[in-house]
């Protein structure tokens, strides 16, 4: 450990795809606010190969520090490389905390990492900020989405935690932004990893159940027609969702049965549920009631799942939804 | 390296069969238990219990490399004494043998604390264990960490979201997707894999066969005097998170209502859930991109 009175908060650089990138910009932002609170800096550290399109982004994202080790035997992310490489680094400066994008990568290499640090991490966190005794404040799901917790590490460095994407909003790029970039040579004594990459593919979409979807689209009779209904579809391509539906309209034949949610049909769990012109029947409910977070979009302000809702949108449901499917066009295009 | 062809057992030189460990959860089995809103803490005792569903699906996984490869299938759990009846559940499914290692200083344990002691266990009693198999993640809490830090504790590789394997003369073969990339890696034994409930669904107990199971099932108990483990790495002593409160998720709800022309509230929507419903959908929704 050095003498270094700097404090600092670090973020670890995952840009392996674009939502992979997306959330290290996110919690750069996050980390930004919180250094601030502590009187620290916000760190980001990039490993890999040909990196420094990375490094500049980050800096121009609010990174006051890039420590960056870029060299061709990390072209491929490795969990027991990059632990160890992550390791040497915290250890050699002691950051106040260490936040890591909960990817698939970042969710197998975090736990390692913490473990190798002795230190404490927390899984997904939806919030994260200083307490009054200057600690980080983790605020995590627990028991299925149904409850949150407040947790703390008191007494070890770095207090770590890993947060989704879309969890924390970035900040706009400004490229006039300067920040140091420290290179980091590769250690010399670098283990071999025991666990190698063969081969990697990017695999188009295969199809998947609705129980599995990050997005679900719930429609009722509120939706007015069959062919109104119809546009739930083209809503769901485009935020790559499954529909699903109410019993009413499944007994209308607007949508098959194998699209019913409820007690009597699938039980969803999607991060966003977008439920649009269903009053909220318990049938209903029973089988979406742990969605992470409710968009519900209806005419009468009072029904059930309006109150249920994260978001209450009163409105036409049909015609909100061709204005959504109409915004998405122009944004995706 | 992985020198040879893949082998499917019988025809592999090695004669001892595989010493295969699976760590197994007992969680609630409703999603939502009664809490304390004084101390924070979950009523466990008031809901039944079963086998994590992920666990189940390893299990399931280690008794597939049994029927290729031969060997021996140890299920390990550390819980409330209670969690015993995941190990007979486990039984009923084909393990040879169950432990439980229970004891109140083994509570308020943490990952980090969870780890450390299950590692004592196999070093004490699975010492020479070729894989060691986990659910990728458990219902209740959900953190996915134990897998990989365990395979830390015990300083070997681990392959996390494992969906297809197979053997490679003294290494596996593993298949995974990690972040939209589809992963092939090559693991050196002995390791640890975590799976997913997309894969090697579990098979069909006989309700004859657990009640079998919870008659019959020699389940071994182990507490702290028995586990070479130090006070200070076990329970809440040994946890490096300490969880300040405990409060119900819809009471943070906001239920933001919003008002006014489909278009406006459309606006109003994306300059402030733009990067939220972009993660949820993986689609870049920010305006004005040329690409």
């Amino acid at each position: 450990m050095t003498n270094e009175t700097t404090r600092s908060v670090w973020v670890f650089g995952d840009y392996r795809n674009y939502f992979q990138n997306r959330v290290t910009l996110q919690l750069i932002s996050r980390a930004m606010d919180l250094s601030q609170k502590i009187g620290a800096e916000a760190c980001v550290v990039v490993l890999g190969y040909e990196v420094d399109e990375w490094v500049g982004e980050y800096v121009a994202h609010g990174a006051n520090k890039v420590y960056v080790t870029d060299h061709p035997s990390l072209r491929h992310y490795n969990v027991e490389t990059y632990t160890n490489l992550l390791a040497r680094m915290v250890t050699h400066h002691d950051p106040e905390i260490l936040l890591i994008g909960a990817t698939i990568f970042g969710r197998e290499m975090a736990p390692r990492l913490a473990k190798r640090l002795q230190t404490g991490l927390t899984a997904d966190c939806v919030g994260l900020d200083i307490n009054d005794e200057g600690l980080l404040v983790q605020t995590a799901p627990s028991f299925g989405g149904n409850l949150l917790a407040d947790i703390i590490t008191p007494d070890h460095r770095p207090q770590m935690a890993t947060v989704r994407p879309g969890v924390f909003q970035e900040i706009p790029h400004d490229y006039v932004r300067t920040g140091e970039i420290i290179r980091v040579p590769l250690p010399d004594d670098l283990p071999v990893p025991r666990a190698r990459l063969v081969s990697v593919e990017r695999p188009t979409q295969r199809g998947r159940n609705i129980e599995d979807a990050p997005i679900v689209i719930c429609g009722g009779r509120g939706m007015g027609s069959k062919k109104k209904f119809s546009r739930l579809f083209e809503l769901a391509g485009l935020l790559d969702a499954e529909v699903g539906a109410t019993r009413p309209v499944v007994y209308e034949d607007w949508i098959g049965q194998e699209a019913l949610v409820g007690q009597a049909g699938r039980h969803i769990k999607p991060q966003i549920l977008f439920s649009f012109g269903i009053s909220g029947a318990i049938q209903h409910t029973a089988g979406c009631n742990d969605a992470r977070f409710i968009i519900a979009i209806n005419k009468n302000p009072n029904a059930t799942m309006m109150k249920m809702a994260d978001l209450a949108i009163v409105a036409d449901a049909s015609q909100f939804c061709v204005a959504l499917i109409n915004e998405l066009k122009r944004r995706i295009r | 390296m992985g020198a040879g062809t893949p082998t499917d057992g019988t025809s592999h030189g090695d004669k001892r069969g595989l010493e295969l460990v699976v760590c197994v959860k007992h969680v609630p089995m409703v999603s939502e238990l009664p809490w304390d809103p004084v101390t924070g803490t979950l009523q466990r005792d008031l809901g039944g219990g079963m086998m994590n569903p992920a666990c189940r699906h390893a299990l399931e996984a280690a008794l597939q490399i049994r029927e290729m490869r031969g060997g021996r299938i140890t299920v390990i759990s550390m819980g409330p004494p209670m969690a015993k009846e995941a190990l007979m559940e486990a039984v009923a499914m084909g393990a040879d043998r169950c432990m439980l290692i229970t004891d109140p200083a083994f509570a308020g344990a943490d990952t980090l604390a969870t780890s450390y002691t299950l590692a004592r266990l196999i070093e004490l009693k699975c010492r020479d264990f070729d894989l060691i198999l986990c659910g990728s993640a458990t219902s209740d809490s959900e953190t996915a960490q134990v897998g990989p830090q365990l395979a830390e504790e015990l300083n070997i590789p681990v392959v996390a979201y494992v969906s297809h394997f197979a053997w490679w003369g003294g290494s596996l073969r593993l298949k995974r997707l990690s972040d939209s990339f589809l992963e092939t890696l090559e693991m050196d034994t002995p390791g640890l894999i975590t799976v997913t409930i997309q894969s090697f669904k579990p098979r069909y107990v006989p309700v004859g066969g657990v009640i079998d199971a919870y008659n019959a099932a020699d389940i071994q108990i182990i507490d702290a005097a028995c586990l070479d483990s130090h006070r200070d790495k076990i329970g809440q002593r040994g946890s490096a998170t300490k969880i300040l409160r405990v409060y119900s998720a819809s009471a943070k709800k906001q239920n933001v209502v919003m008002t006014g022309s489909p278009r406006k509230i459309v606006e109003e929507l994306f300059a402030n859930f733009e990067d939220f419903i972009g993660g949820a959908a993986s689609k870049d929704l920010k305006p004005g991109k040329k690409k």
